[in-house]
């Protein structure tokens, strides 16, 4: 049977962080299951871990009274889910909604913020792999927004 | 074309089918009369159809038959909204094949990514078709495809048949689900991040909005494709086709005759110039 610290080394998140730094965050870390249609993270509630998809797939929805549920984006196997856990106030931004049978790595943001703070070296290491995720997914936000498929972009 | 389209003069075609894609866009089968042969163009490669009294447009192949021509248009202008209106057993002019086609020769035994948005995905149906027919002579196939909506999302049969293979690795988005879409939601972009490549022996092909292509491009470079194995294809308003005009011509390039598909490094400082 694996380890923990094997099993996230695995996901292409962490995949080739040092060793040392995998055994620290994998005392953070528990396998999770989500089945379709459950909520994984609800918009204004705290954000107390986050998330390494492994299998499945979430929607990332916002509600409005009379819009409804709209979804933004979805996620799927090695894609990360959550930021809000490392910006005060901590709270979701938006819902995350199971498409189906989700498996993923859920971290222990306390922990994971403890460790950080007491290891700025690991901290850095962790932030460089947030960052890049983060900018893909704020550019390709802008691009969608252009509506640049549409007949008149 | 090897069998007579010219290359200054239209020939006339006869419409052989139409397929309704989406609310604007259809793909017409060209034949000739006679049902011989039209001549294959390469992938990648254009023809300029020409609605007869309306004008003529550039217009991707997108099918690698070599019997027929095949075309998705979507309606944009007077030309392209003209030849929406065709119907089998009309007539259309034809010029063609022009221009410089996809790398397929280059991707031979390499894995192959295709990146396409909304009607880009046209131009490299024809990939697909010449990948699927001679599989074993590529690597691995991963394709991503974003539309604006589900409803506008091309080849929907086609796409099914694909995501069932388990030859061709195809991942489809929209940027606007609706509430009948169970798939994924987010820019085509999004699709490159976990993509099952190897970087280093990987050819990428970009089609779409030039602005989607840039970004995709660069995405790939960060992923660690080296540039010379990144290509996009272009298109500016082609009049002559022939590289004698200059309506297309882009700095030294001549989208026409030079491109329209063009190594990412040759061009990617052209795409950011305004005003020539």
């Amino acid at each position: 049977m694996k380890s923990m610290a094997e099993l996230i080394h695995a996901h292409p998140f962490l995949a080739g962080l040092p060793e040392p730094y995998i055994a620290t965050v994998a005392g953070c870390a528990r396998n999770v299951v989500f089945e379709a249609g459950s909520y994984i993270i609800r918009e204004g509630h705290s954000a107390t871990e986050f998330h390494l998809l492994r299998d499945g797939h979430v929607a990332l929805e916002l509600y409005s009274p009379r819009g409804g549920s709209k979804v933004l984006q979805t996620l799927g196997p090695g894609d990360i889910l959550g930021a809000s856990w490392l910006v005060p106030p901590y709270r979701w931004t938006s819902d995350g909604r199971a498409l189906d049978r989700v498996h993923a790595f859920a971290f222990d943001a306390v922990c994971l913020r403890g460790k950080c703070e007491a290891d700025p070296a690991m901290g850095y290491a962790l932030m460089q792999r947030f960052l890049p995720v983060l900018m893909q997914r704020m550019s390709a936000a802008r691009l969608q927004a252009m509506d640049m498929f549409g007949a008149q972009a | 074309m090897s069998a007579a389209v010219t290359q200054l003069a239209p020939v006339p075609l006869r419409v052989a089918a139409v397929v309704r894609e989406t609310a604007d866009s259809v793909t017409l089968t060209l034949a000739r009369p006679d049902g011989s042969a039209v001549g294959p163009g390469a992938p990648g490669q254009f023809n300029m159809l020409y609605p007869f009294g309306i004008g003529e447009a550039a217009i991707s192949l997108s099918s690698d038959s070599a019997e027929t021509l095949v075309h998705t248009v979507r309606g944009v202008g007077a030309v392209s909204e003209a030849l929406g209106r065709l119907r089998p057993g009309d007539w259309v002019g034809v010029r063609g094949p022009f221009g410089a086609g996809w790398p397929l020769e280059a991707a031979r035994g390499r894995d192959i990514v295709l990146v396409a948005g909304g009607i880009g995905l046209a131009p490299l149906r024809s990939v697909i078709h010449a990948v699927l027919r001679d599989r074993a002579a590529f690597g691995r196939l991963f394709v991503a495809y974003g539309a604006r909506t589900p409803r506008e999302r091309l080849y929907v049969a086609e796409l099914e048949d694909w995501q069932a293979r388990s030859d061709i690795d195809i991942a489809v988005t929209v940027d606007a689900g609706d509430a009948h879409w169970s798939g994924r939601v987010g820019f085509v972009t999004a699709l490159l991040a976990n993509a099952p490549i190897d970087p280093a022996r990987c050819i990428v092909m970009a089609c779409g909005p030039e602005v989607m292509m840039r970004a995709a491009a660069r995405q790939m470079l960060g992923r660690g494709v080296p540039i010379e194995n990144v290509y996009v294809s272009l298109e500016r308003n082609m009049k002559c086709a022939a590289g004698l005009c200059g309506h297309c011509q882009v700095g030294p390039l001549f989208m026409c005759k030079d491109g329209p598909v063009f190594p990412f490094g040759r061009v990617q400082d052209l795409l950011g110039v305004r005003e020539i």
